[in-house]
């Protein structure tokens, strides 16, 4: 009667473990609760609230403002063609959206243990809801970085947009690749060890400082912790990300070097996602 | 139509006792050292046996350790034992939550588990968007969910509150909520714990009869684990018992429930005493020779249900079949309290014959008179001279025997009824309209 041993199961659970594995078509049969993690994102961070979502603007416009008195004011730091404040502004949008993918990557385990404690669904959701509804908030930053560039171009700066802007998603793909990567190579390390999610705030931070997001690479490339930033590919990514809105020749960029660069991005993500599977098997066990 | 919709082969899971710290670094270091040169895990190989109360000697536990079952398609599986025994890990395994140590679990359906109801529910969200958002976490799809959002909703009864944040819910009605989603869950396995110790007694009759509903009327395949030996009675095929992260038993849920009573609840049964002729206990040249409880149905005559007529038999040798033997017998409950003692005298008839032999006597008890529980006999064998008695073979706590719960019908009483008997009588009504 139960000599169907070849049959074919509809899944195993065991203790063996394939080193990558990604399956889309789970994925894709648990799409509807991909969909509802981003909504619960979106909804519930400003609920409560009396400004609600217009909190999304306020905070880089805050960040940016201050940014321009500190680096630019006091600092005298040169943003080349560029109004400082428009510099500051896009930087911190688009180191934000790394932030966010790498800050919300990292805690998947530790900030899920409950729910994953419980039920099973493949775990590779919750990062990605984290990468797809931080993108809706970063959609809303950009149309204000759009208004303040018009409001900019019409009082006579001298930024452009060329043929590069097509480099824009590519450059939000590789923001992606790092914040994952990264994300899932931490977030398997807290799981045991939870020294690292205590140290992983003030890492963010001191990584914002070298790279490149308050000043232009030029700033620190003729001194001597120019390799601070030469050899920090999330440099290249920031300043890229300022080269392809305003065409600021000060501004490094390179297509090669980014090649390189996304090469990069997509090893880190193999090796994020290998240990990241490897966690999600038994990672309840040691939390 | 039997057909292995879920297989678990040989599988094992190891905790790691105390606390994490350097120690646990010392270890990972050790077992990469191991994996990196080809060897076998280091620790794989030490580890406890999972005995709650024993003194924790290793720094490893197994708790479980080589379990081999299989169900069938459509069959109802209870799953037994202490705290402790693994119940709880094996359903993680089981609902996928984390992997076994070693060994593989397969599987030809869904599993979805009501272990934790309102897993992911979400405070600032409202009853009816929790309601899609637990559901899609449990593996339904947002058209399944649309498709019974209203039954939910009326099964749960929050219907008033539906639109507000589930965090101005009482804790009743989230629990309410979370069930609600739960129940009308269609895997093709469905995990079911004790979820049962939740809600207002109008709520919790409601759920047992949709969790009946769910494993006897649907032909579900369900798991259930339940410390309620009533519950699991009334709704398994087949029971595993485990024990220290073990299988203990496996088999049909009767003998199930007795052994587990048995061994957990320190209940003992001796229902049958056998003695040879040569060392039997005698006095007076009358011997008893055995004595025997047990269940007048046809298949289990060792288990003793509730709803099962019991018979007491006693084997006696006597040196003259003639002599006026009779025997009385005590029942006694769990707590050595004696119930009730009755007597085989009246209904021996003395054949006067002179001759030696054997004397069976028998007695029987109807069914549905002792409840759920382990009781004991004494014995006294009495001999009657011309109206002069004399105590002729005493023995205290001769037999024990378990009964265990009969099943019960949708919507009735799941708890376990007070009192050692529970003996049904004959109610007559009379109604007298003024």
């Amino acid at each position: 009667m139960s000599s169907q041993s070849n049959d074919s199961w509809l899944y195993e659970i065991s203790a063996k473990r394939k080193l990558i594995e990604l399956n889309f078509k789970e994925i894709w049969q648990y799409r509807d609760l991909l969909f509802l993690f981003v909504k619960r994102d979106i909804v519930t961070v400003y609920k409560q609230t009396v400004l609600g979502p217009l909190w999304f603007f306020i905070q880089p416009l805050f960040t940016s403002v201050i940014f321009t008195l500190v680096f630019n004011n006091i600092a005298k730091i040169e943003t080349g063609l560029v109004p400082a404040f428009l510099f500051n502004l896009s930087g911190i949008t688009a180191w934000n959206y790394f932030k966010v993918c790498l800050m919300g990557t990292s805690s998947t385990f530790r900030s899920n243990a409950g729910l994953f404690g419980k039920v099973y669904f493949p775990r590779f959701i919750v990062p990605l809801s984290k990468v797809i509804s931080n993108l809706v908030k970063f959609g809303i930053q950009m149309i204000i970085l759009i208004g303040f560039y018009i409001y900019y171009l019409s009082t006579g700066a001298e930024i452009y947009l060329s043929w590069n802007a097509l480099w824009f998603p590519v450059l939000l793909l590789y923001m992606i690749l790092y914040g994952l990567g990264v994300g899932m190579i931490i977030s398997t390390l807290t799981t045991k060890y939870r020294d690292i999610s205590l140290l992983l705030g003030f890492f963010i931070q001191l990584l914002m400082y070298i790279s490149a997001v308050p000043y232009p690479m030029k700033a620190l490339t003729n001194s001597s912790y120019g390799w601070v930033v030469e050899y920090n590919p999330l440099a290249y990514i920031m300043e890229a990300f300022r080269h392809i809105l305003f065409n600021d020749p000060s501004l490094y960029f390179n297509e090669t070097t980014l090649g390189f660069i996304g090469l990069l991005g997509a090893f880190l993500f193999i090796v994020g996602l290998a240990l990241f599977n490897r966690t999600e098997k038994t990672f309840i066990d040691t939390v | 139509m039997s057909k292995t919709i879920l297989k678990a082969e040989n599988i094992s899971k190891q905790y790691r006792l105390g606390l994490v710290g350097t120690g646990s670094l010392m270890h990972d270091v050790n077992r990469w050292w191991h994996r990196i040169r080809g060897k076998e895990d280091p620790y794989l190989k030490v580890g406890a046996v999972n005995d709650r109360s024993a003194k924790a000697t290793d720094d490893y536990v197994w708790a479980l350790k080589d379990i081999n079952f299989e169900v069938q398609e459509g069959e109802v599986l209870g799953i037994i034992g202490k705290n402790g025994a693994g119940k709880s890990t094996l359903l993680k395994l089981l609902s996928r939550v984390t992997s076994p140590t070693t060994g593989v679990i397969k599987s030809r359906g869904r599993i979805a588990s009501l272990l934790e109801v309102g897993t992911g529910f979400h405070p600032e969200l409202t009853g009816r968007e929790n309601i899609y958002l637990n559901g899609a976490i449990l593996g339904m799809t947002k058209a399944e969910i649309d498709a019974k959002v209203d039954e939910i909703i009326e099964f749960s009864g929050c219907e008033m509150y539906i639109d507000t944040p589930t965090k101005r819910y009482s804790s009743g009605m989230t629990v309410r909520l979370g069930f609600a989603v739960a129940a009308h869950l269609e895997p093709d396995i469905l995990v079911v714990d004790e979820v049962l110790a939740v809600g207002d007694a109008e709520f919790q009759k409601k759920a047992i009869g949709k969790m009946q509903a769910i494993s006897s009327g649907e032909g579900r395949t369900v798991l259930f684990v339940s410390h309620n030996m009533a519950s699991v009675s009334s709704l398994c095929t087949r029971v595993l018992v485990l024990k220290n992260g073990q299988i203990n038993f496996s088999g049909p849920t009767d003998e199930g429930i007795t052994h587990y009573l048995k061994e957990y609840e320190g209940h003992v049964q001796k229902n049958f005493q056998k003695w040879d002729l040569a060392t039997a206990p005698e006095k007076d040249g009358i011997k008893l020779v055995s004595a025997n409880i047990f269940s007048r149905s046809e298949n289990e005559k060792d288990t003793i249900r509730m709803d099962d007529e019991i018979v007491l038999e006693y084997k006696l040798w006597a040196n003259n079949l003639s002599r006026n033997i009779f025997v009385n017998t005590q029942f006694l409950d769990d707590n050595d309290f004696i119930l009730f003692a009755t007597t085989s005298r009246e209904s021996v008839q003395n054949d006067n014959i002179g001759e030696e032999g054997f004397l069976t006597l028998k007695m029987l008890i109807p069914s549905n008179f002792f409840n759920e529980g382990n009781f004991s006999t004494n014995l006294v064998v009495v001999e009657d001279v011309d109206g002069k008695k004399s105590k002729l073979i005493t023995k205290q706590n001769l037999l024990s025997f378990i009964v265990t719960p009969k099943p019960i019908e949708l919507g009735e009483w799941m708890g376990k009824s007070k009192g050692p008997l529970r003996p049904s009588f004959k109610w007559e009504k009379e109604i007298n309209i003024n």
